[in-house]
This record gives structure tokens, C-alpha cells and sequence, in this order.
């Protein structure tokens, strides 16, 4: 097995992109990761994209060879790969194309995320995220995706005291990191006043602890690690990676206050990067509700189990305090373009392991870890990533 | 989506029928037809198994967001309920206000319309939870 590196990274503004289209923006992503990395389009080995669900949002389908053929590369017939894993699909695209080069398959690759959400209602791209639960056990008994996490806010309040004023410091935390970042969906400050009146979506979550629906796409190239420096000064190693899958259902888990899909995949994770959770400066953590973070940070070992809330209130996860989580604003307020949030979150590592993050920079960043999340937490996918000196 | 997407599930939504591992004993529902702890030993040995819909909720929502489909109903509730043997299930909890329902209430099954196929399409039924008889008195 090589070592792999990131070498480029691209991604486009998250947010309601009504004048583009989804090749547009998977394109946009792709070509600043290939200027970025600066190599050509011949130099290219494979695409892996992650893509939810396309032909849902956009009713199309086989959108691997259509992002290949928009970025000019349709006469280079190069293998393409669409990865789904709900809402880890970027992750686990990055995880694919990550195999291929450490395997010695390929050389170098382009992995790009990327949803187009905006094109359907929200009432029907509601529905669509809630076909990531299980639709014939869960869904059709009225589960909407925002109240399965809501039932794991609810019972992590009941077990460990956790309270709704601490889930709405996650998103007074990352609209604050997200209105730092140009490329955010949300870049205003938020109250917690304002979580807390919020109108309710499944209680005990309101509108305020929902990430968005988003349009947007980011993309990294990857090579082997020993031939990296021939691209760029500041390679970036793929240091750590683990990925594990749980029960669809939420219900049929061993405990719905923790995901041992994320608990394994960390795990895994440490393991290969023979590091720990201590060792870690900077976290993109899945929180596409208030709660999702609040569990990653303890399933991640960063905060023992059932801390999550309080040393979120205290300032423990802020902007370089014990672990800057979600620099970037996080699916809250960075943005929630599925298949593109795995990618996003390796994109603002590295930028962050290059010091390339201005108002938002982590102090000396060398070692940082994203987490990603499918469905109910059926699917989660870990990598550290780790500045090359 | 058609009729028999509905019609094969109807032995598990109408009467909670589900699996017991004729290995080691344990009870899944929906039916399941390799057991999660046993593996190749319980293939062939899960048996169909009748579940008494007598259950206590884990944890539960309240859902004011609702699907298309269940517009009508909001505020609704929607919990993870524990019946026998460990197992557990995701239902809507009918007959009492959503204020009144709490962790570790004892609900049992009532069979109730699901939801319906567009106005002109069938209508689908299955098993909803409403407060313990015993408990409501």
C-alpha cells in the first residue's frame, strides 16, 4: 500500500445556486482542484464522484461520465465511479479513490462531491433525505429524518442531562466559524435566543438546529505521497481512514445516543494514523442537526460520552480552543449539499493544514480529522489528514 | 408507487409478525432472515413469530415539519417504542396529546390507516401505539 496525498483542492459556494446548473457546479469544483494541484487533464487517471441522489433532485442519473465529459474529458474515455452512501457519500468517494491510488491502480485521481438540491421544493427534498432512513420501517410510519434525531436529542437529554440551550451552542458556534468563510451559506452570527425560538421542525429541534438544503460541489486530487512534492509545496497526507456502516434503522441500534459506526471508524481512523483524539487540532464534524455534533465530538473520543453538550457551551470546541470544530461553519452553516459535505469537509482541512484559512485559521495546524455521516448514522467515514513538512 | 409494495408487508403491519432466531432466540422485527448474532447457524431456523404490540417508548418527537403525506396530521407524534424480548420498532403514538407522552410510557398496538396511494389510490393500514389501556385508566 502507497501513501497518499492531497495535492489540489476546489469547491464552489454553498447555497440557493439558482443560476447554475449541477454539471456547472461539479465542474466549477473539479477545475480549481485541478488548478489548484496544477496538473492537466491528460495527467488524470479516474473520477470517483459522490452524489446522493441526482435523480431525485435533478432526475439524472450516471452523473459520474457527465461530470467527466463537462470538464473536457470525454475523449480521454477515463474510468468514472459515482459513489452513494447517503449523506457520507463524499467521504466515501474520497475513502474509493483514496484505495485506488494506495493500491497502485491509479496515479492520480479527481474526486469530486456534489448535489444540486434547490431544483425540487423543500417539502420534497425533505422527503428525499428521508429516504436515507428506512423508508419501508421508519419512513412510512411518518419518521421524518429531522425527528429520528430529534428522538437521539431527546434521549441523550434524558440520559445524560444534556439541554437544549447547550445543542444551540453548536449553532451560535458554527454560524460564528461560518461568517468567516466566504464560502459559507451562512456567514452571520447567530443568538441563543434565536435557536431557541425558532420555530419547531421535530421537537425537540427547532429550524435553528437543521443544517440547510444546498447546492454546491467541492473536489481534491489525490497521488501517491512520494511523487506529491513534484506538484506542490504543500501536500497534504491522507494520514488516517476508517469507515464502518451500523443497522438502517435507528431503531434497531445497540444505544441511539451513540453512533458505534462513528466509535469503529474513528477507531480505525487512530489506528492507522497511529494517533489520538488528543493529537487532533481541527475537526470537520458531520452536524447536520445540533445533536449530530454534540454525539460525533463524544463517539470521536475528543470529550468523554454524555459531555458533548456542556463542553460545546463552554467554548471547548470553538475556534482554537481544545479542538476547533467545524472551522469552516460545519453542514449548519458552511451548507448542506449532500454528496458534496464529505469533500467540503477535507477541502477546509487542508486549506486550513496549509494556513490558507485567514480569520478562521487554526494556530499552527498540522493534524486534522473530518467526519462524515450517512442516513441515521447507518453509514460514517473518518480520515486525518496531516501537513507533509 | 404500486399496490404490492404495500401488500407484501401486510403480515408485519397488520399483525406484527416477526422473526424469532431458532438458535438463539431472539426476536426481530421486521422478519429477518439471517440473525445478527448467529449467522449461518439460523439460516433456516428463523421462525415467524407473533408479537404482542405491548411496548415502552425509548424516546420520541414531536414532528410539526411533516411529509406531504402527513400534512394532515401535525403536530404528530412519532416514537421508538421496546417490545418483547428487546426488540424495537419506529410508530406514530395516537389517542393522547403529544404533551402527555414521556419515556418509558407503556403504549400498545392499534391497527389504523397508514396513509393512501393520492386520492384515488388505495389506501394502506398498519399498526399505530396509543397509551396502555391499564395506564390510561
Amino acid at each position: 500500500m502507497r501513501d497518499v496525498a492531497i495535492i489540489g483542492v476546489g469547491d464552489t459556494e454553498f447555497g440557493e445556486l439558482w443560476d447554475l446548473s449541477f454539471r456547472e457546479i461539479g465542474i466549477e469544483a473539479g477545475l480549481k482542484a485541478i488548478q489548484d494541484a496544477g496538473i492537466a487533464g491528460q495527467q488524470i487517471d479516474a473520477l470517483f464522484v459522490g452524489n446522493m441522489s441526482a435523480g431525485k433532485f435533478i432526475e439524472q442519473e450516471h452523473v459520474a461520465p457527465l461530470v467527466s465529459d463537462y470538464s473536457g474529458l470525454s475523449p480521454r474515455h477515463i474510468p468514472t465511479y459515482r459513489i452513494e452512501s447517503a449523506g457520507a457519500c463524499g467521504a466515501a468517494a474520497l475513502a474509493c479513490a483514496h484505495m485506488s491510488v494506495a493500491s497502485g491502480i491509479y496515479n492520480i485521481v479527481v474526486v469530486g462531491g456534489a448535489e444540486k438540491m434547490t431544483d425540487v421544493g423543500d417539502t420534497q427534498a425533505a422527503e428525499i433525505l428521508s429516504a436515507t432512513a428506512d423508508q419501508e420501517w421508519e419512513s412510512v410510519f411518518g419518521a421524518t429524518f429531522a425527528s429520528l434525531y430529534a428522538m437521539m436529542a431527546r434521549r441523550h437529554m434524558y440520559n445524560y442531562g444534556t439541554t437544549r440551550e447547550q445543542l444551540a451552542s453548536v449553532a451560535v458556534k458554527n454560524h460564528k466559524n461560518g461568517s468567516l468563510n466566504p464560502n459559507a451559506q451562512y456567514r452571520r452570527e447567530i443568538t441563543p435566543e434565536m435557536v431557541l425560538k425558532a420555530p419547531p421542525v421535530a421537537e425537540p429541534l427547532g429550524l435553528f438546529d437543521c443544517a440547510p438544503l444546498s447546492d454546491g460541489a467541492a473536489a481534491v486530487v489525490l497521488c501517491p505521497l512520494d511523487t506529491a512534492k513534484r506538484f506542490t509545496d504543500t501536500p497534504v497526507k491522507i494520514a488516517g481512514y476508517g469507515q464502518s456502516s451500523d443497522t438502517l434503522a435507528l431503531h434497531d441500534r445497540r444505544d441511539i445516543t451513540t453512533m458505534d459506526a462513528t466509535v469503529i471508524a474513528a477507531k480505525k481512523a487512530f489506528h492507522t494514523a497511529k494517533l489520538k483524539p488528543e493529537d487532533i487540532q481541527l475537526a470537520e464534524v458531520h452536524d447536520n442537526f445540533t445533536i449530530t455534533e454534540v454525539m460525533a465530538i463524544e463517539d470521536l473520543g475528543f470529550v468523554k460520552k454524555g459531555e458533548g453538550g456542556p463542553a460545546t457551551e463552554d467554548g471547548k470546541t470553538a475556534l482554537n480552543a481544545d479542538v476547533s470544530v467545524n472551522t469552516s461553519g460545519g453542514l449548519k452553516a458552511r451548507g448542506q449539499p449532500v454528496g458534496a459535505t464529505g469533500l467540503a469537509q477535507a477541502v477546509e482541512v487542508v486549506r486550513q493544514l496549509r494556513g490558507e484559512c485567514d480569520k478562521r485559521q487554526v494556530d499552527d495546524a498540522e493534524i486534522g480529522l473530518t467526519h462524515n455521516l450517512g442516513g441515521t448514522g447507518a453509514s460514517a467515514v473518518v480520515h486525518i489528514l496531516r501537513r507533509v513538512n | 408507487m404500486g399496490i404490492p409494495r404495500f401488500w407484501r408487508e401486510t403480515p408485519s403491519r397488520y399483525n406484527l409478525i416477526g422473526t424469532k432466531c431458532g438458535s438463539c432466540g431472539m426476536i426481530h422485527f421486521p422478519p429477518r432472515i439471517i440473525c445478527p448474532a448467529c449467522h449461518r447457524k439460523s439460516i433456516g431456523k428463523m421462525e415467524r413469530t407473533h408479537l404482542s404490540g405491548e411496548g415502552k417508548i425509548v424516546s420520541y418527537s414531536i414532528v410539526h415539519d411533516a411529509p406531504h403525506s402527513f400534512e394532515m396530521q401535525k403536530p404528530y407524534v412519532v416514537a421508538i417504542i421496546e417490545l418483547e424480548g428487546g426488540c424495537r420498532l419506529t410508530a406514530p403514538i395516537i389517542d393522547c396529546s403529544p404533551s402527555d407522552v414521556s419515556i418509558g410510557m407503556e403504549v400498545e398496538a392499534a391497527f389504523r390507516k397508514l396513509g393512501e396511494q393520492g386520492e384515488d389510490g388505495v389506501i394502506h393500514y398498519g399498526y399505530k401505539f396509543r397509551p396502555a389501556r391499564e395506564a390510561t385508566k
